[in-house]
Order: C-alpha cells, then sequence, then structure tokens
C-alpha cells in the first residue's frame, strides 16, 4: 500500500529524516512510535508531500506520488489527520465536514455524516457550533472524521491520542479499530506505546530520523534494550 | 427634511461602485493574502470595457448586458494577471507581490491609453433610465434608484456564495488554512484563480456601473485605489458587511460633504476613517488579526555587518566618482544624478523603516513631499531664506511622521500598511484642495537656492554632501544599539519586550527618523527643481519608494540605494519611448519573478554561488 524508500527530508538546512524506509501493507494498522521529535511527523507529512523529500521516492498503491502536490495526493485516497488537528475554527463543524468531502472512491469504504455522527455521536449534537467551540475531545473527533469525508483508502493518524481526556482515548481505540474494520490501512504516530498496542498490529521505531525497529509489539517487547533507548517508557 | 434624504439616496447610488470594487479587494485579500494594488486597474478597465460594449450593443439589454460582459472579461484578465504574474511567486514574501501588482498597474494603463486614447471618455445614459422621479419633491435620478436596489442584491449573493456553497465553505476554509485545505484534496490553485477571477469581476463590474453617472478615464485606478482601502480598513478586512457599511458610511457623508463643506470633500474620508479606527481599532465588523500573520518580509536575514575595509573602500570610490560627474561639464549628467541621489536617499529612509523595522509604509510619499513643501511653503508665505526653509523641511517632515506614526502605530501589518496610505492620501488631498496656500494642482514655483548654491555644480555638490549624508547618517543609526533594537523589535515582539526594548517607542521613532530624512530628500528636490507640484504626495511615488526598496532588496542596507539607481536609470532610459510605462511594468514583473532577492539580494547569491562565500559583507 505505501512503500517508503530512502527518503531524506530538511527544514531549511536540518536534515530530519534520513535514508528512512519502510512499507506497510493493505489492511494493516502500523504504529510509528518513537521520544518528542524523533521525526513521526516529518515522515507523515513526508508521504503527504507536505513536506518534499529531497531523495528517495515515496510510493502508493504501486505509484510514486513523490512529485505530486497534497491535494493531488489526497485525491488518490491518502487521507491525512495532523498533529495539531487545524480544524477550521471559523466554519461549523458541518463546514468542516464539507471541505474534507471527496467523492465515492472504488476500493475504500464511503463515509457518510450520518455514518460519522453515529462513530462519534458527541460530534452530532454540536453540528451548527463553530470549530472554535468545540472542546479539545471534540476537535480531535472531528479532524479524524473531516479526513474520512474523504473516504480515504489510507489512513495517516498523527497521535491520535495526545491531549485527550483518558476516556475519549478508550473511545479513540474503538475508533481506530472500527476503521481498521471497514478496510482501510492506517500508519499512527504514537508516543504511547499502551495505545499504540491496542490498535496496531506493528511498530516501527524511529529516532533522530533513522528506523531504529521494525516488527510486532510482542518482538519490541522482548528487547528491554530497545524500548529503553528508544521509547520513554 | 427632504433634501437631506434625497442626499441619502444620492450617497446610497456612490456606495455602489465603492462597495463592488471594494468588496473583490477584500475577497482576494481574504483568500490569498495579497494587497491587490492592481485592483483599481481592474475597474478602470471595467469602465473601459463596458464603455466600448455599450456603443455596440443597443437599448435596455444591450447596457445590462454590457455591465456584465465588462465584469466577466475583467474577470477573466483577473485570472490572466493571477496565473502570469501571482501564481509564480506565491511562494515569495507576501510584500514583494505588491511589486508585481504595482507592474500590472503600469502595464494597463499603457494598454488603456493604447486602446482608449487619453480624452476622458463620457458614459452613455442607462437607457429606460434616464429621467428622474420627484421624491417628497426632490428630483432623484432613477439610475439612482437601479443602483440602490442592485446593491444589496449583490451583497446577498455574494453573502450567500460565501457561506452556503461549497465553494463559499472552501474559501472561507483556505483563508484560514491553505495548506491543510491542500491537503484534504482541494487543489487551492484553481480556488485562488477562481477568487481572483471573482474579485476582479466585482472591480470590473464597479467601473462599468459607474459610467452613466462618471465615464472612463485614465486616473480611475489611482483616484480609487485609496478610497477602496479606506473602505476596506473601515469594514474590517474580510467583511462583506462591513465593506458595505463602510462604502455607504463614506458615500453618503460625501455627500453631505460636498454639499456643506466643499473644500473637504477629499479628506472627508480619512477623517471618518481615522475616528472609526479609534473606537473600533478593527474596523466596523472586523476582527483581530492573528500576530505575525502579514507583514512577514521572507526568511531571517543574515545578520548585517558593518561593512569591512573592502565595502569602505568602494564605497569611497564610489563618492570619488560621483564627485568627478561635474568636471565632465554634463548639465545632464549632474541633473541626473542629483535626482538619483535624491531619490535614493528617499529610498533609503523608506528601506531603514520597511526593512530594518519590519514596518511596510505604503505613504513614505508624505514625507518626502511634505519636505518639499514646508520648504516651499516658508519661503512662499514667509519669504524665509533658503537655508533656514532647508533646514527646517526635516524637522516639518519628521513632526508630520510623529503624529502619523503615532496613529498608524497601534495596528499592525496590512492594517499599517493602509493606514499609512490613507493618511499620505489624507495630505495629498489637503494640498490639494488647499489652493490659496498650497497653489493645488498649480503647485508653488520659484524656490530657487540661495545664491551662493545657484549654479548646477554647485547644487550638486550641496546635493551630494546632504543625499549621501543623510544615507550615511541611516547606515549609521542601523548600526547603533538603537538599529538594533528595531531589528529586535521586528524579529519578535515577545522577545525583545522581554529584554527591555519599548517596541512601539522604538517603532515610532524610527519611522519618525525616515520620515526626517525623507523630508531632507525633499528639500533637497524641492530647491533643485524649483517647483513643487501635489504629484510629489501622489501614491504614485509611495509606491516608487516600495519598488526601489523590493526590487533593490529588502535585506540588504544598499538595497534602497542601488534600487533608486537602477530605476531613475531605467526610467530615463524608458520615458524616451512612447509605451514607457508597459516596459517598466513588464521588466518590473521580471524582475520580481526572477530575482526574488532583489537585485542586491541576488547579486549576493550569486556571489556565494561562484564561491565567495563568507566573503560577503553588505555593501
Ligand atoms: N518547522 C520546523 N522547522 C525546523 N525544524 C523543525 C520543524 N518542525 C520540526 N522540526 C524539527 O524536526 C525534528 C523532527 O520533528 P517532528 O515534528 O517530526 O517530530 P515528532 O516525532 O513528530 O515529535 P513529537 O512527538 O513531538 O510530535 C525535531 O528535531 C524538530 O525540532
Ligand atoms: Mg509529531
Amino acid at each position: 500500500m505505501i512503500e517508503v524508500d530512502g527518503i531524506n527530508s530538511y527544514y531549511g538546512k536540518a536534515h530530519i529524516l534520513n535514508d528512512l524506509s519502510f512499507s506497510i501493507g493493505a489492511g494493516e494498522v502500523v504504529s510509528m512510535l518513537g521520544r518528542n521529535g524523533a521525526g513521526k511527523t516529518t515522515t507523515l507529512k513526508s508521504i503527504m508531500q507536505l513536506i518534499r523529500p529531497q531523495s528517495g521516492t515515496v510510493s502508493f498503491q504501486g505509484r510514486e506520488i513523490t512529485r505530486l502536490a497534497p491535494h493531488q495526493v489526497a485525491k488518490l485516497g491518502l487521507g491525512y489527520v495532523p498533529e495539531e488537528r487545524r480544524i477550521f475554527t471559523d466554519l461549523t463543524l458541518m463546514e468542516n465536514l464539507e471541505v474534507g468531502r471527496q467523492p465515492f472512491r472504488e476500493g475504500a469504504p464511503e463515509w457518510t455524516v450520518d455514518i460519522l455522527f453515529d462513530i462519534f455521536p458527541n460530534l452530532k449534537e454540536r453540528r451548527h457550533n463553530r470549530g472554535k467551540a468545540l472542546s479539545g475531545g471534540e476537535q480531535q473527533m472531528l479532524t479524524i472524521a473531516r479526513t474520512l469525508m474523504g473516504n480515504p483508502i489510507c489512513l495517516l493518524l498523527d497521535e491520535p491520542s495526545e491531549g485527550i481526556a483518558p476516556v475519549i482515548v478508550e473511545q479513540m481505540v474503538d475508533t481506530i479499530l472500527n476503521i481498521k474494520k471497514q478496510g482501510v490501512t492506517v500508519l499512527l504516530s504514537e508516543q504511547n506505546l499502551h495505545f499504540a498496542r491496542l490498535v496496531a498490529d506493528r511498530a516501527i521505531i524511529i529516532e533522530s530520523g533513522e528506523k531504529r525497529f521494525e516488527g510486532s509489539f510482542a518482538e519490541l517487547e522482548s528487547q528491554p534494550e530497545v524500548m529503553e533507548a528508544y521509547l520513554s517508557v | 427634511m427632504s433634501l437631506l434624504f434625497a442626499q441619502l439616496l444620492t450617497g446610497l447610488a456612490d456606495a455602489a461602485t465603492l462597495f463592488l470594487v471594494a468588496s473583490g479587494l477584500s475577497l482576494i485579500f481574504g483568500v490569498t493574502r495579497i494587497v491587490n494594488f492592481s485592483h483599481g486597474s481592474f475597474y478602470m478597465l471595467g469602465a473601459f470595457i463596458g464603455y466600448s460594449l455599450m456603443q455596440v450593443l443597443p437599448g435596455m439589454f444591450g447596457f445590462w448586458a454590457s455591465v456584465l460582459l465588462a465584469g466577466v472579461a475583467v474577470g477573466l484578465i483577473g485570472v490572466i494577471v493571477e496565473i502570469c504574474v501571482l501564481r509564480p511567486i506565491y511562494r515569495a514574501p507576501e510584500l514583494f507581490q505588491l511589486v508585481a501588482t504595482f507592474g500590472v498597474i503600469l502595464i494597463i494603463q499603457d494598454v488603456a491609453l493604447f486602446t482608449w486614447g487619453a480624452d476622458d471618455l463620457l458614459g452613455p445614459r442607462a437607457p429606460g433610465l434616464t429621467g428622474i422621479v420627484r421624491i417628497m419633491g426632490e428630483p432623484v435620478p432613477k439610475y439612482d434608484l437601479a443602483l440602490i436596489a442592485i446593491t444589496p442584491l449583490v451583497l446577498f449573493s455574494l453573502w450567500y456564495m460565501i457561506t452556503k456553497t461549497r465553494v463559499g465553505i472552501l474559501v472561507r476554509a483556505a483563508t484560514q488554512d491553505r495548506e491543510m485545505v491542500g491537503a484534504l484534496g482541494v487543489n487551492q490553485a484553481w480556488l485562488f484563480t477562481g477568487v481572483f477571477f471573482l474579485g476582479a469581476m466585482l472591480a470590473g463590474l464597479g467601473g462599468a456601473i459607474q459610467l452613466p453617472k462618471g465615464g472612463a478615464d485614465l486616473l480611475m485606478d489611482f483616484n480609487i485605489l485609496a478610497a477602496i482601502f479606506v473602505v476596506v480598513v473601515i469594514g474590517g478586512m474580510g467583511s462583506l458587511p462591513g465593506a458595505y457599511a463602510a462604502a455607504v458610511l463614506i458615500s453618503v457623508l460625501n455627500v453631505y460633504g460636498v454639499t456643506y463643506i466643499p473644500q473637504s470633500t477629499l479628506v472627508l474620508m480619512f477623517v471618518v476613517m481615522a475616528v472609526v479606527l479609534m473606537i473600533k481599532p478593527f474596523g466596523l465588523f472586523g476582527r483581530e488579526e492573528v500576530a505575525g500573520e502579514h507583514g512577514q518580509v521572507g526568511e531571517p536575514e543574515r545578520p548585517i555587518k558593518p561593512a569591512g575595509p573592502r565595502g569602505r573602500l568602494m564605497v569611497a570610490g564610489l563618492i570619488f566618482l560621483l564627485a568627478l560627474i561635474p568636471l565632465s561639464g554634463s548639465n545632464f549628467a549632474q541633473i541626473l544624478t542629483t535626482d538619483i541621489i535624491t531619490f535614493a536617499l528617499f529610498a533609503a529612509s523608506l528601506h531603514f523603516i520597511l526593512g530594518l523595522g519590519g514596518l511596510v509604509s505604503f505613504g513614505h510619499a508624505a514625507y518626502f513631499g511634505g519636505g518639499a513643501y514646508v520648504a516651499a511653503l516658508l519661503v512662499t508665505h514667509l519669504g524665509a531664506n533658503m537655508e533656514i526653509a532647508f533646514v527646517l523641511a526635516p524637522f516639518g517632515a519628521a513632526l508630520g511622521a510623529v503624529m502619523i506614526g503615532w496613529l498608524c502605530m497601534r495596528r499592525t501589518g496590512v492594517y499599517f500598511a493602509m493606514l499609512t496610505l490613507a493618511f499620505a492620501q489624507l495630505i495629498w488631498s489637503l494640498v490639494y484642495q488647499w489652493d490659496e496656500f498650497t497653489g493645488g494642482d498649480d503647485g508653488l514655483v520659484d524656490i530657487w537656492p540661495a545664491a551662493w548654491l545657484n549654479g548646477t555644480s554647485v547644487y550638486y555638490y550641496f546635493t551630494m554632501l546632504f543625499g549621501i549624508g543623510g544615507i550615511l547618517a541611516l547606515r549609521h543609526v542601523a548600526h547603533s544599539p538603537f538599529g538594533y533594537a528595531l531589528r529586535a523589535s521586528r524579529d519578535s515582539t515577545r522577545q525583545a519586550e522581554a529584554t527591555g526594548i519599548h517596541t512601539k517607542r522604538v517603532q515610532w521613532a524610527a519611522f519618525s527618523f525616515a520620515g526626517a530624512m525623507a523630508g531632507l530628500a525633499g528639500a533637497l528636490f524641492v530647491f533643485s527643481k524649483g517647483s513643487v507640484f501635489p504629484t510629489e504626495l501622489e501614491i504614485a511615488k509611495s509606491f516608487d519608494g516600495l519598488i526601489v526598496v523590493f526590487l533593490g532588496g529588502v535585506k540588504t542596507l544598499s538595497g534602497g540605494v542601488v534600487g533608486a539607481a537602477s530605476l531613475e536609470l531605467v526610467k530615463d532610459v524608458l520615458t524616451r519611448f512612447e509605451y514607457w510605462r508597459l516596459s517598466l511594468g513588464v521588466l518590473i514583473i521580471v524582475v520580481v519573478i526572477l530575482a526574488p532577492n532583489g537585485i542586491v539580494g541576488t547579486l549576493h547569491k550569486l556571489g556565494e554561488r561562484l564561491g565567495m562565500t563568507g566573503k560577503t559583507e553588505d555593501r
């Protein structure tokens, strides 16, 4: 589904990603783990072409997307949920969903406003509220729902559990499992190992923009020195 | 009472054009963050194209079809401008895009001159709406009533489009976070183009619809610019109802102004603006800007170092060469160089607040022309000595800058820029309308230097002394602790405040100092020409300064000076051709697209690439 092959990404002159390669299979849920500043967000942005890797390639469904604009990547069926949520605060909740709407896509589940309100019941009550009137948890729900409106084949989720209350975190786990059940491939970034283990099939550990581990959670737990070195557990 | 009401109706009718044009400007700014200076040109094109269409399309249907078609045509021209000129430079610092739109103004001026000629065109009457109706006994043109009815319809349609349709939702989303809209699968490029189409079309409609009340002439572009800026600032940037309310307010007050205080008409709207901003700093319907959102001038610059020995040597060499020019005996070379030095000082003073202070002033001509007028008025009315007038001119300009600066300093970014422009226009209109005192359009003449300075070469050296002296003084201050405080205030208000710098006060002082130096340039100017006219206070003059600073390079101290010299030389060559504005406009756009760091910045970069890295120093 996604092939990342030897990408190098920069912010100005700062070299952030260093020959990073990995691949994600169709229907998988994979979690990237790593400390603050490890390069998780940069990786997701490099896949989305919000940052252009200076070398290396990213392919999606066998097609190279490294030279495309973000909106073209999105149109191919990659959905991106940013870490900072980036809700349109001046728009109502319904309008936020409308911005994300894309036509039905072959090979991906179709999400409608009604289906999304079933998954996120809190959003339904607030549908006429402006983005800025929503709580942090509601904004987090909305940003995922907004991206699902584009009927993505694959979802890039940046730290979905960050900064939300424990109850909502549980809800988030159900949501991601639900999305997976519908057949959407998910690549998420996480700092919370516990959360990642609940939702993901596999883990990739990143540190200083390099891959340090790739494998199942069972393998990861059998290597406490890896966990100690690269995760804040 | 009935007269008052009839006047109210006239004001409402006048508001139609103002609203149409201003709402387009506001819309374009909201989404693209570009202050489209060429908006007045779109308005002018709407009038000319509408005029031509009305000549061929007969009757009432023909008239309204012409208005609509003119709007669509101008919308398409806007699309061409967006795709050819702005698209290549969206990534450039946003203020650079201003310069590009200024190039568009010049091109459109010549295209209009070439196509429609220099004569003013009288607008045709609207068939079916030619007469008057009596309302409470007062005559009201039928066409006015039509305009009064149409404007709310346009407002409603726009409002509906923006709030209720998908396109409108995307536009509003893009206003807030373009990148995110793109990541959700929307091609922003086309969204921008669409918004440009709509904005330009509104301007074109405004131009065509005012034909029966006005007409079409080549001055329309600049004439409406200040007014629409005022409307947008009063109404609140990006607010359509705000633009409507402000257009009505300005137009109605203007009608009463014409009747009761006729000599104040041009000044009135700026007074209204000042009052509104005192009470509501973000306009009637505006919201607070996010700090740091506008007014950014690109990536952080390399630290400015004092000139090294090599740089000093080059400057000394240049000054030496300049001092030799009178020996050539060429009057022409001396006069041209005098102009260049004067202009370079003006540009350097603008660069001082813009580049170092991060304060984009759209109205710097007020201090240049202001200095010139202070000197000329002292000579004319008080019979002052040239020496005294010359010395007092920079102080006069500084005083103006202190007062205007105090008012503008309450705002930042694009609002600051528009305020400076509006106040410059206020000064311009004062001078223009106060015939008895300032000579109005005829200017002030016979302002010659003292006897001992009379003579091209003597005055040339005098200009060198004060012009170059002024530029060096600006440089000196830039490297003083005050200069560092100014740059600190530009880069991070919060950090600067934390280190004990009173940022607003520093910026205010810088603004005033720049005003004084511009005034000095104005004083040099007036005694070299022997006269001064309101043109020296015009928007076009301020824009000349901006172009020069941006083309020269915002990041380098010498940018203003190099830009000024280049522009004066280029103008000297180009003005010999009939369509020089066109050539200059194209040249500006090409430079903006090819050399986004300005001339000096690009030379620096070239130098680095040729292996001179680390040796570049500020010259
Ligand atoms: N806009 C930027 N400009 C310069 N450097 C940046 C920028 N954004 C991030 N960085 C740097 O890039 C590195 C990787 O950042 P990134 O945001 O990818 O980390 P992350 O793994 O997502 O961290 P977190 O868990 O805190 O979100 C960090 O060292 C960070 O300081
Ligand atoms: Mg991150």
